[in-house]
Parts: structure tokens; C-alpha cells; sequence
């Protein structure tokens, strides 16, 4: 019966293929910037600012997405922003999740003083507002790639801990952790071999939800202004300086807001999808 | 008949004060079926976790013995005692469906102890483990050994769970209502299968039901349990015939028998219950001083 089964090719899932498709493309496109973009991202021509789009009139050849005020290429800008997008969302994302869930899978598993500890730490963290708490690292550590990751680890590492611990307490309360520690195994050895493995759907789920969120907190970072540099072209830094010229040149605030959040969006489907595929129990 | 295991005045206590055990007191014959029997929160299960070392973070022995042939387990560091209590005792759950690990195939789930603490190589424990998976009737042992469990039925998933038990040949097993969560006609082929491996390997088997039929099917020796005191160590024969605690004779009484099937079910008597709970006030006024 289990042969039929796993003879059945189950298809992938409009899902994981959209969401998929999205962030392929845009790790290509971050890739090949230098190959792809039509200009440098941080050349100004101020004869050439405010161009449309193309299928609009007035468009000019080689400014597909058309030109912000100071006439730098929307595309460009798009494709190099990309890059930072996305080594914040790995690197951020990443970080967050190895020290959200050691600590989680810590208190979960281990509870008591451990436990105690590690859930009234996060709780005091919860209570400080995140994006305030975000602002005031940057001011302290510099604005900076480094700073910006550091300051999103330091807020959303709570979220896996939390997430990571419930999870942790549910499959340790399992009579197969009983088992594992009747045939002799030691505490470390069953946190890692027995429960990790089947946290770790859930894991995979929280890591892609947090590389989105990296996302976006950078983009709220370089909204305000605090994000890598005010040159440096990131999504968040074009979307506040497209807002004060929406009316002139929507184009410049709404193509990196198109790219925002459709990468956001495919990073929790992605998530979500595979926590479907390979959960064992729901597999 | 000399002791496998021997609990003398095992005291358990929950954070707050409340007790679960009141100096129980069980021996299991070398060889033998020992039952304990209790209603549903009468502590049965926390024996077994207490002789294991798996009680839950919230309860601690506060007193009382265990001994495990000779050797005092309550006097070995953490470390030691679960090594010792790998190598010589095994557990069979309630449970079958959480008791494997979804994440794992059959194989190396059976094998793990043998590996890991007997030092097998790992071929030797395979075959070992297709043997027992055969002498538990699994059909086509070895695809199930590749198999996640999410894949067998419950049934299985609890033969599985006793071959692995007996897969170290131990000296004790504790089988915490192995047959509970099944339906009933897979719960007498498991209890057959239990009683008859038993035989086969002559380990001592501590057998904790609600069941007082099961109990007179398997055991040579049996305890009642109530509110976390024994009430009555009796051998099995005798309990059927002359119970001599109260308790236990309504609990007799109780029992839905074939020759009475539509009659309706007796209860214990609430005089009875009255006895027992003012006998354990005195009892824990008793120990308070």
C-alpha cells in the first residue's frame, strides 16, 4: 500500500509554483544586476528626470520602468535594491531562526529553570514596541548593512523562541521522547535527535515568514531614513522618495512596492507550502 | 521466588504538596506478570514512570525505595541509572500512535538501544530486529523496517513497540495499558501476543491496567491501587476468589461478567470509597508528624 502511495507524483501546487517562480526570479535578477540593469542605479541625469514608464508617452528607449526626479532608472535601482532585499532576508532571516529556536528548543525541552529564564526574557522583550526598538538600535549602532541585521535579529528572535518552545513542549509530552529516554539516551541527544527533526517543518515554516519580515523591516528602516545609506538603492529608501513625488511620477513609488510585496507574499507561501510537503504527520 | 524489582514505600509529590503515590509498596517475581490495577488517576502510570525515571518535571520522589534486582536505583547519579535502566528495562506505551517518532522510519527506532547501548554493530541489530518484527507476526518485516509509522495501522505500530521492548532482551517491562488505545478485537491479539512473548523470554513484566479482566488472563501477581495507595498485594489466584480489602471485593463486583451481560453496572458502593479515603487521611496525618 505504501509503494502505491509513493508512486503517486503529487504535483507541486500552484503555491510553491507562484511563490517559487517569484523569488527564483528575483535571486536572478539580484545575481545578474550588473548584466541586467540598463544604468548604473546611482547615475543622475537630471535632463532625462521623471520619465514614464514605456508604454507610456513621453517614455524613452533604455528606461523601461522610467526615471525618479533625478533622473536615475527605476529598474536599475530595482535590481541592485533586490540584492540588499535579499542578503538581509538570508542573513537576518537565518540568524534569527538559529538563535530563536536554540533557545526555544532549550526551554521547551529542558523547562524548569531554563524554561523559566528564557520565557521571561522573551516576554520583557515582547513588551518593548519593535519598530521603536529597531529605530533606537540603529541610532546606537550607525546606520550600515551589519547594523540592520543585527537590529532584526536582536528584535524577532522572540517570535521562533516563542513558536520553537510550544512546539518543543507538545512533541516532548509524546510517549516516543519516554521511549527514547528509557532505551538510555542522554537529555542533549534526544533534544536533537528525537525532537528536533520533528520541529523542524515548523521551523522551516518560521524561517521563510521571517525572511519576509526581514524584508519589510528594512524597507521601514530605509523609510525613515536609517536604513544601509541614503545612496545606496534599496526598496524601502525609493518608496519614501517616490511618496513625495506620487503625483508627478507614481511609477517610482509603486513598482518597488509591487516588488516588496509580492516578495513578502511569496516568502509565507513558500513557508507554507513546504511545511505541507514534508510534514511527516501530514504527509 | 526472588525479586526482579522491589518498590518499598515510594512516596511521589507535585510541586504544590498534592500527593500522587503514598508509600507504595510492589514486588515483581523474577519471570513473573505482575498487575496493577486502579481507576483512572489512582497513580498506576506514575509507577512506572517513577521506576523508569521519566516522571514529568512537576513531580518528585519524596521517599521510598526501588530496587532493581540488587541494585538500589534511587542511589545511582541520573546518567547511570538511565544507561541501567536502558540496558535492563523497556516500556511499552499506552499509546502506539505517539510512542514512535513520525519523523524516523521503523528500523533504526528498534535497533537504537541495541546500537547504542549494548554496542551492537549495526548489521547484527537489523537482523535482530527483522527476527523480532517476524516473531511479533509482521508480515514482510522488512519493508516495514523502511517504513515511517504514520504508515501502519495502530495495531502494528503496537507489535512494533513490543519487539522493540523485548529487543534487548531486558530484565523487566513495563507495560503501561499497552492495550487502551486499540479497539477491541486488536487489544486481545496484543494481549495474547504479550502474554505469549513473556513466556518465550521469561522477563518480568510490571502490566498496568484498569482492566481486571486482562488482569486475571495474564498475571501471577497483582496490586490495587487507589487515590495513590495500595490498597492490597495479592496473588492473582487468591484476589479472584477471597479478595480480602473491601475495595477490592466491590471492584469484583463490579466487574461485568458474561453470565450476568445485561444487568446493570454495579457500582463500588460510595460506603466503600467513604473507608478507603478516610484510612488515606489518617495515613498521610500520619506521615505529616
Amino acid at each position: 500500500m505504501r509503494d502505491a502511495r509513493a508512486d503517486i507524483r503529487r504535483p507541486l501546487g500552484a503555491r510553491l509554483w507562484l511563490s517559487g517562480g517569484w523569488l527564483t526570479l528575483l535571486v536572478l535578477g539580484a545575481l545578474l544586476a550588473p548584466l541586467l540593469a540598463p544604468h548604473d542605479p546611482l547615475a543622475q541625469d537630471l535632463f532625462a528626470g521623471r520619465l514614464p514608464p514605456f508604454w507610456q508617452d513621453g517614455a524613452q528607449r533604455g528606461y523601461p520602468l522610467g526615471t525618479d526626479s533625478l533622473g536615475r532608472d527605476v529598474l536599475s535601482r530595482m535590481l541592485y535594491g533586490a540584492r540588499l532585499a535579499l542578503v538581509v532576508a538570508l542573513v537576518a532571516g537565518t540568524l534569527t531562526c538559529l538563535i530563536g529556536a536554540t533557545l526555544g528548543l532549550i526551554a521547551g525541552y529542558y523547562r524548569g529553570w531554563a524554561d523559566i529564564i528564557i520565557s521571561r526574557i522573551v516576554d520583557i522583550w515582547m513588551a518593548f514596541p519593535p519598530v521603536l526598538f529597531a529605530i533606537l538600535l540603529i541610532a546606537v549602532l550607525g546606520t550600515g548593512l551589519t547594523s540592520i541585521i543585527i537590529a532584526i535579529v536582536v528584535i524577532d528572535w522572540t517570535r521562533f523562541a516563542r513558536v520553537v518552545r510550544a512546539e518543543a513542549m507538545t512533541q516532548s509530552a509524546m510517549d516516543y521522547v519516554a521511549s527514547a529516554q528509557v532505551s538510555g539516551r542522554g537529555h542533549f541527544s534526544t533534544m536533537l535527535t528525537e525532537i528536533l527533526p520533528n520541529v523542524l517543518p515548523t521551523i522551516l515554516a518560521l524561517l521563510t515568514l521571517e525572511m519576509g519580515i526581514a524584508v519589510i523591516v528594512e524597507a521601514i528602516l530605509s523609510f525613515v531614513n536609517l536604513s544601509i545609506s541614503t545612496d545606496s538603492p534599496t526598496w524601502g529608501g525609493m518608496i519614501a522618495e517616490g511618496r513625495t513625488s506620487v503625483h508627478q511620477a507614481w511609477w517610482v513609488l509603486v513598482f518597488p512596492l509591487i516588488a516588496l510585496f509580492l516578495t513578502v507574499l511569496s516568502f509565507s507561501q513558500l513557508g507554507e507550502g513546504l511545511k505541507d510537503r514534508f510534514d511527516p504527520v501530514l504527509r | 521466588m526472588s525479586a526482579q524489582l522491589s518498590v518499598r514505600d515510594l512516596s511521589i509529590t507535585l510541586q504544590n504538596g498534592v500527593r500522587i503515590l503514598r508509600n507504595v509498596s510492589l514486588e515483581v517475581g523474577a519471570g513473573r506478570v505482575h498487575g496493577l490495577v486502579g481507576e483512572s488517576g489512582a497513580g498506576k502510570s506514575m509507577i512506572g514512570k517513577a521506576i523508569l525515571g521519566t516522571l514529568p518535571h512537576a513531580m518528585n520522589v519524596t521517599g521510598g525505595q526501588i530496587c532493581f534486582g540488587d541494585v538500589d536505583l534511587m542511589a545511582m547519579a541520573p546518567k547511570a541509572r538511565r544507561t541501567w535502566i536502558g540496558a535492563n528495562a523497556a516500556l511499552i506505551p499506552q499509546d502506539p500512535l505517539t510512542a514512535l517518532n513520525p519523523s524516523k522510519r521503523i528500523g533504526p527506532q528498534i535497533t537504537r538501544r541495541l546500537v547504542d547501548i549494548l554496542g551492537w554493530a549495526k548489521t547484527n541489530a537489523k537482523a535482530r530486529a527483522l527476527d523480532l518484527l517476524a516473531e511479533v507476526q509482521i508480515t514482510d518485516p522488512a519493508r516495514v523496517m523502511r517504513s515511517y509509522p504514520h504508515e501502519l495501522s495502530g495495531g502494528m505500530r503496537q507489535r512494533i513497540l513490543i519487539a522493540s521492548a523485548f529487543a534487548a532482551e531486558p530484565k523487566l517491562i513495563i507495560a503501561d495499558e499497552p492495550t487502551t488505545a486499540l479497539d477491541v478485537t486488536v487489544q486481545k491479539q496484543i494481549l495474547k501476543l504479550i502474554a505469549q512473548m513473556q513466556a518465550e523470554h521469561g522477563t518480568a513484566l510490571l502490566f498496568v491496567t484498569h482492566d481486571l479482566g486482562v488482569v486475571s488472563k495474564v498475571c501471577d501477581t497483582m496490586s490495587v491501587l487507589y487515590a495513590g495507595k495500595v490498597l492490597e498485594n495479592a496473588q492473582m489466584r487468591r484476589f479472584f476468589t477471597h479478595p480480602i480489602h473491601p475495595y477490592s471485593r466491590a471492584l469484583l463486583a463490579a466487574t461485568p461478567t458474561y453470565s450476568n451481560p445485561t444487568g446493570s453496572l454495579a457500582q463500588v458502593p460510595q460506603k466503600v470509597i467513604d473507608g478507603v479515603e478516610q484510612d488515606i487521611r489518617h495515613h498521610d496525618i500520619r506521615n505529616h508528624i
